[in-house]
């Protein structure tokens, strides 16, 4: 294992060592000590590396991750796991706005609460939130699923194109074109199995399920002719 | 982009090291406000029926001493003072509508930068460290303090549209974000009887607080009231005579991070501000709401 204290190296040179490991990998777990809010810890990981972060961390935090597990002991600033690709990301405090934010792939579980925009363009992966999530969160979502075991904040789901959206508590309003739908056997084993991946101990039957109504311009054939 | 950050101590001990827990949070916030700085500290209070007001005057040799001979003698009251790089603080046995008179006839190039009982605002253009270290600011002592790190967006990078700013009654406040109504409000506020100094919008808030609380609000109410009628991208730090407070737009875009122990309330843009202070590691530490404020007040 080798150990990074950020009062000690900076930020660019844990990157360089996690980076350094993409082609052959020569050590797989990094702990970072005093990230006090820095910004860009652990991005554009392609490696399977295990990293965790003793702290808060800053912005855009395991950004663009690529196979690693990266774990945040405290909380994440704005962005955090935005455009993972796959891997998975654990933030065991809150998350800032914008989590998640046009991930492609992977899990990203947030053990505390999300901020708002939680999900924001989405393009497939799976979000698991323990707490809440804020306002306008999966916005624009395209694909994968997102779990909400506490409340979620005012115009969830705006505009939504196919995200699966689960939540537990209650929520302030739905955004446009986005509808509360059936929950079949098919989604509650759907849930059942994020839940387990997450390691969070909720029974799926007790969640609703969210969707897109698909009644925007986009999904309407008689549009297509503009093409 | 701004930088905002604010110190309000709960425990009393810590007030001789106030400014010196205050200095690294300013500093910590220079990448995001490079422009200018500055901050209100609330401390050395003068008694009700007294002013304190912060004077700064362009030449840094300016003769304070001559000044405060001719407003002792003008308004035939006792007044001390003291000189900080080229600004003054002035403690006079007056009350605010005579001492702002006196100097807006008598010595109209020095520019008022606070005046209250307790509040002193020092700021100025350059980066946060210089102003810091100018200042003086790791030995100053008080209760709250609240500061800016300035990238100008809205007005022109001047000491003037420096923040904080203050419209009197030791209220001030620091901004991060834009307001799209503070044109329309300006107006009504001066009609009002609210004297503004620069074209800045984050002034205007200040001026819609000062007159709430002027109208016989509490802070609660005032910032009830700020919440409907201040439209736009804000995060605000506020400081009063004895109180602290933090509220964030219904959009909630500008970035925020709240800090308590049993010893402070601490408040930054970002988290890497608060990283240094005492027992941060077992502080709770959140993101304040959308539409939301919290005020910590001690007794006045």
């Amino acid at each position: 294992m080798k150990t990074f204290d950020l009062t000690q190296n900076t930020v660019r040179e844990l990157n360089q060592a996690l980076h350094d490991q993409s082609g052959e990998c020569m050590e797989r777990e990094f702990d970072v000590f005093s990230p006090h809010g820095q910004h860009n810890i652990a991005c554009g990981l392609d490696q399977n590396l295990s990293v965790n972060i003793m702290g808060h961390a800053g912005y855009f935090c395991a950004g663009m991750n690529k196979k690693a597990t990266v774990t945040v002991h405290g909380n994440a600033g704005q962005g955090v796991a935005e455009n993972m690709m796959s891997g998975m990301v654990r933030i065991k405090g809150d998350a800032s706005q914008a989590a998640g934010a046009t991930a492609h792939g992977g899990l990203l579980v947030i053990e505390g609460n999300a901020g708002a925009r939680c999900g924001i363009s989405m393009k497939g992966v799976d979000i698991v939130v323990k707490g809440n999530v804020g306002h306008m969160s999966c916005f624009m979502g395209q694909a994968g699923n997102l779990v909400v075991c506490g409340d979620a904040g005012e115009a969830l789901g705006d505009s939504l194109y196919e995200v699966h959206i689960y939540v537990k508590g209650h929520v302030k309003s739905l955004g446009a074109d986005c509808v509360e739908k059936e929950m079949r056997p098919e989604h509650i084993k759907e849930l059942g199995n994020l839940l387990s991946r997450a390691g969070i101990d909720e029974d799926p039957a007790r969640f609703k399920r969210y969707g897109s109504a698909r009644q925007l311009y986009n999904f309407k054939v008689d549009n297509a002719s503009a093409y | 982009m701004c930088g905002i950050v604010g110190l309000y101590l709960k425990n009393p001990s810590l007030e001789s090291r106030l400014g010196e827990l205050f200095e690294p949070m300013l500093i910590a916030m220079t990448d995001r406000g490079p422009d200018s700085a500055g901050f209100a500290i609330y401390g050395d209070e003068v008694p009700e029926g007294e002013t304190k007001v912060t004077l700064r005057h362009p030449e840094d040799d300016y003769d304070w001493e001559s000044l405060a001979g001719a407003m002792a003698e003008g308004l035939v009251t006792e007044i001390s003072w003291f000189r900080n790089a080229n600004a003054a603080v002035f403690k006079i046995r007056a009350g605010e509508e005579q001492v702002r008179a006196w100097l807006q006839e008598s010595a109209p190039d020095a520019l008022v930068l606070s005046i209250g009982r307790s509040i002193e605002i020092l700021k100025e253009v350059g980066l946060p460290e210089k102003i810091a270290g100018k200042f003086k600011l790791s030995a100053m002592k008080g209760s709250h303090i609240i500061g800016h790190t300035r990238m100008a967006t809205e007005s022109a990078v001047t000491m003037e549209g420096s923040h904080p700013f203050t419209t009197g009654m030791d209220l001030c406040l620091v901004h991060n974000g834009s307001l799209s109504n503070h044109n329309r409000l300006r107006e009504v506020l001066r009609r009002e009887g609210i004297r503004f100094e620069t074209e800045n919008d984050s002034e205007v808030a200040a001026g819609y607080l000062a007159w709430r609380l002027e109208q016989g609000d509490s802070l609660k109410q005032a910032l009830e009231h700020a919440l409907e009628d201040l439209d736009g991208f804000f995060t605000f730090t506020i400081g009063t005579r004895n109180g602290f407070a933090v509220m964030r737009d219904p959009i909630a875009c500008k970035p925020a991070v709240l800090a308590e122990t049993d010893d402070y309330v601490a408040m930054a843009s970002e988290y890497q501000a608060l990283a240094g202070l005492p027992g941060i590691e077992h502080a709770t530490v959140w993101e304040p709401e959308p539409a939301t404020f919290y005020i910590w007040e001690r007794d006045a």
